[in-house]
């Protein structure tokens, strides 16, 4: 039977290192995955995901009292990639991220590209607690419950949320069709 | 679900890119390597099992307990230092427990390695090695075990505490939090800084002799520097006042060069923010070498080439600056340079200064890249130095650039106590250039160099590397003076209070005066190094503190006028035995500096400001600038310009 992760992450707060290497094994793509969901950047998403491998040993620490591992990372991510888009808007950059499609369009397919230009227009549009919202619910599959968790939010919040992504998403037809 | 939101979750699924085996190896081992850093340096008594898996096992639990009062400042730091420095304390005995709080700086020593590894260096053999390092330097860690020790005091602040003294578990679990408040999250600033509170008040009647060794490292000028510019009044840990105030150089009468190698200034000057006060000032001026009289040199630069080097600040920065550097040099100085990073490499075997096309060439091809492997680097550096050194008569010194930790990869402490102390005993010496803010350890650079009888630079500019390895080479290479330390005894009678500003980390224990073998600063060619008490006579109402009740009757039954007696010890390079300089202080001493000593104030008072000083009677930045402008001088390089400038921004900040 596999160790669960809560498991592993005890053994790696005290030092076993082959735990620690599993854990980030079994959890890389999912750092990376919630933080591309969130930033809409490759590039972004997999600085992020290397900076949180090389910060969680530190972390693991705090790790104590939490009843899953899943839902602590998950936390990680968000908290990390709002510090990405923190950073990117003090530098007065040019958002990036969901705004530049250009990356998604290499080597598609045109009729991919049209629901990549509707979801970048969609993510774009989209405030930020939204968009994490989105990365959760719909990206990680998770219940209402798990998402209130993981952004330490009431569950009737998320409902919320995930209505107004709803009506957010029906603005934007209906301005399509208006065109 | 519903339409909108199905349509959502697929197009988010199929734009997800699947995941980068490259990126994810990269990652993982970057989280590999913080961990074993991690690991290697925590210290927690609450996983008592861990401790026996690692070198730092050797440290006994009881030195760890008295270790526990170090603080941590960033809680997400990795931290080998913490664990350095307890080595340090099993391997010297050094370590001074704080008897009562009063926030005195404990003494300390080298001495005690030092008697071992220095004893018979040769008087004319003398490596210089400059170390260009980076993150994990194994070897250089060990090295610097005994000195961080030896500069500090109890509370020397190691600042992360990767995993959990106490302190650091209760703040750790306020992670997720500070992450979020956190804007720069992912580039931790890690900086370390020794935790010195300041020089307390001392009354004479209980406690009239001060000791302490002179510093001549600028560091921490620097690094204030840094700070002002970034926009941010630097943490009060970073600020050395002594440094500051050393960072600048003043026109004290300069020696007629022989017998005694520096001139001794003294001069009692009304005290800027207190006007029932006095300040002593103190100008020490080593004699000037003349680039053509100078022997020639060696020169080892060990530069760290690991991944973290990579920021503009840091490798290009210091390419740039050996660049400079090598213009100056003499066709009979040869050069070195040994890198390491994954391996360790010489790049560059020893060549003839006049070669600059081959050691530019070589400077050029340095690239940052792969983590680090610093033992071997160090080894190699000091082998090539040694190697130099062999049959002539230049000066060896390695010269390490760094840009912080140095703590991953040693195997046994004592093997390193002993290469260490061999290095000492082979005459090569050791400087550090510190490169890059984030996670600069500057209480590692400041030990470091102390122990390799260098000193300790924090290079930010090129502006900076042109000061410290151009106009002032004669200094950062050629020693003139060692073990110099200052003593002064108050006279009771009539001065009741006194407090020396700065040199905290310096302080010296008075029974090591007269105690060769009892290290201390080096002054190098040229070098200006001041020193300020502030003094309170006797029946000033400035007195904070009450005449004891029952206190001693008669004090100062030898009344004779004198404020205090001077005495300083200094050893010339090579040599075992000190001589001795004194002089009695008067209340008129003047030397006669100009403007000289009131410059120095200001940099004085101001370093006291951003320390938090608390007696400065609201005296602000504003009236330090005005007193640095009219004091400012010739200043033929600009530097006094640019510290009233930081002034200026240091106000603003407020």
């Amino acid at each position: 039977m596999e160790t669960s992760n809560e498991k592993l992450a005890e053994l790696a707060a005290n030092g076993d290192e082959a735990a620690f290497r599993s854990l980030l094994q079994r959890h890389y793509a999912i750092i990376f995955r919630v933080g591309f969901r969130v930033l809409g950047n490759r590039e972004d998403a997999e600085d992020l995901a290397q900076d949180i491998c090389a910060a969680l040993p530190k972390k693991l620490a705090s790790f104590k009292g939490h009843a899953r591992f899943t839902t602590w990372l998950h936390q990680i991510v968000i908290n990390g990639a709002r510090d990405v888009i923190r950073r990117k808007q003090s530098a007065r950059r040019k958002a990036s991220g969901w705004g530049e499609t250009e990356v998604l369009r290499r080597d598609e397919a045109a009729e991919t590209k049209a629901e990549l230009d509707w979801l970048s227009n969609a993510m774009t549009t989209m405030p930020q607690d939204l968009r994490e919202t989105v990365a959760l619910v719909l990206g990680e599959d998770m219940t209402h419950g798990q998402a209130a968790e993981v952004l330490d939010l009431s569950e009737g919040t998320i409902s919320w949320r995930m209505s107004e992504v709803k009506k957010h998403l029906r603005e934007i037809a209906r301005k399509e069709e208006m065109l | 679900m519903n339409d909108e939101l199905d349509k959502l979750k697929a197009a988010m699924q199929s734009a997800t890119p699947e995941v980068d085996d490259t990126a994810q190896a990269r990652a993982i081992d970057a989280g590999m390597e913080a961990f074993e850093k991690n690991f290697q340096g925590s210290v927690d008594a609450a996983r008592p099992t861990r401790e026996q898996t690692r070198w730092w096992a050797l440290i006994s639990r009881g030195v760890i307990d008295m270790l526990k009062p170090l603080t941590s400042r960033q809680v997400m730091m990795a931290t080998a230092s913490f664990a350095t420095i307890a080595l340090a304390v099993v391997l010297t005995g050094q370590y001074n427990a704080p008897n009562n709080g009063t926030g005195e700086v404990f003494a300390v020593s080298e001495a005690k390695i030092d008697t071992l590894g220095r004893a018979q260096a040769p008087s004319d053999g003398e490596v210089s090695v400059m170390v260009l390092e980076e993150a994990d330097m194994a070897a250089v860690s060990e090295m610097v075990a005994a000195p961080v020790m030896s500069m500090a005091d109890t509370r020397m602040e190691v600042s992360g505490l990767a995993a959990p003294s106490p302190v650091a578990t209760s703040r750790m679990r306020g992670f997720a939090d500070a992450l979020y408040e956190a804007p720069m999250l992912y580039q931790q600033n890690t900086d370390k800084f020794p935790d010195a509170d300041m020089n307390p008040l001392q009354v004479v009647s209980e406690d009239p002799v001060s000791t302490f060794s002179i510093d001549v490292d600028t560091a921490s000028y620097a690094f204030v520097r840094s700070a002002i510019l970034g926009g941010n009044l630097p943490p009060a840990d970073a600020v050395r006042t002594e440094e500051m105030i050393n960072y600048f150089a003043y026109d004290y009468p300069v020696p007629a060069r022989g017998d005694v190698p520096f001139t001794t200034s003294v001069t009692i000057m009304d005290t800027p923010w207190n006007p029932d006060t006095k300040l002593l000032h103190i100008g020490i001026k080593g004699y000037e070498l003349a680039i053509e009289d100078r022997p020639p040199v060696n020169l080892v630069f060990l530069i760290d080439t690991s991944g973290s080097m990579q920021d503009s600040d840091k490798l290009p920065l210091l390419i740039n600056s050996f660049r400079l550097m090598l213009a100056n040099l003499q066709p009979d100085d040869k050069v070195a340079i040994v890198t390491y990073a994954g391996s360790a490499g010489t790049v560059l075997e020893p060549t003839s200064a006049s070669d600059s096309t081959a050691i530019l060439a070589s400077l050029e091809r340095l690239y940052a890249a792969g983590s680090t492997a610093g033992q071997a680097g160090l080894q190699q550096a000091y082998a090539l130095a040694e190697q130099m050194a062999n049959g002539n008569e230049a000066t060896s010194r390695v010269i390490l650039a760094t840009d912080g930790d140095f703590n991953v990869g040693i195997s046994d402490p004592e093997a390193l106590k002993t290469y260490v102390e061999n290095k000492r005993e082979s005459g090569v010496y050791l400087s550090v250039l510190g490169f890059g803010r984030g996670n600069y350890n500057d209480a590692l650079m400041q030990t470091l160099a102390q122990n390799g009888n260098g000193t300790a630079a924090y290079i930010d500019t090129l502006a900076e590397a042109q000061k410290v390895l151009v106009d002032q080479i004669g200094g950062a290479l050629f020693t003139i003076a060692q073990d110099v330390k200052i003593q002064v005894e108050f006279n009771p009678a009539e001065i009741a209070e006194y407090r020396l500003i700065g040199y905290e980390t310096r302080a010296l224990n008075r029974e090591d005066f007269n105690n060769d073998a009892v290290d201390a600063g080096e002054i190098g060619a040229g070098h200006t190094v001041t020193a300020i008490y502030e003094i309170t006579p006797v029946g000033s109402p400035a007195v904070m503190v009450d005449d004891l009740r029952y206190g001693t009757e008669e004090v100062g039954s030898l009344n004779t006028g004198e404020y205090a007696f001077l005495k300083l010890r200094y050893k010339t390079p090579g040599e075992d035995i000190s001589k001795l300089i004194s002089t009695p202080i008067l209340p008129d001493a003047d030397a006669g500096l100009g403007g000289e000593a009131e410059f120095a104030a200001a940099v004085a008072g101001f370093g006291q400001i951003l320390r938090g000083d608390t007696l400065m009677n609201g005296w602000e930045v504003s009236d330090a600038q005005a007193l640095a402008q009219a004091s400012k001088g010739e200043d033929r390089f600009g530097y006094r310009s640019e510290l009233i400038t930081l002034m200026r921004l240091a106000e603003s900040l407020n």
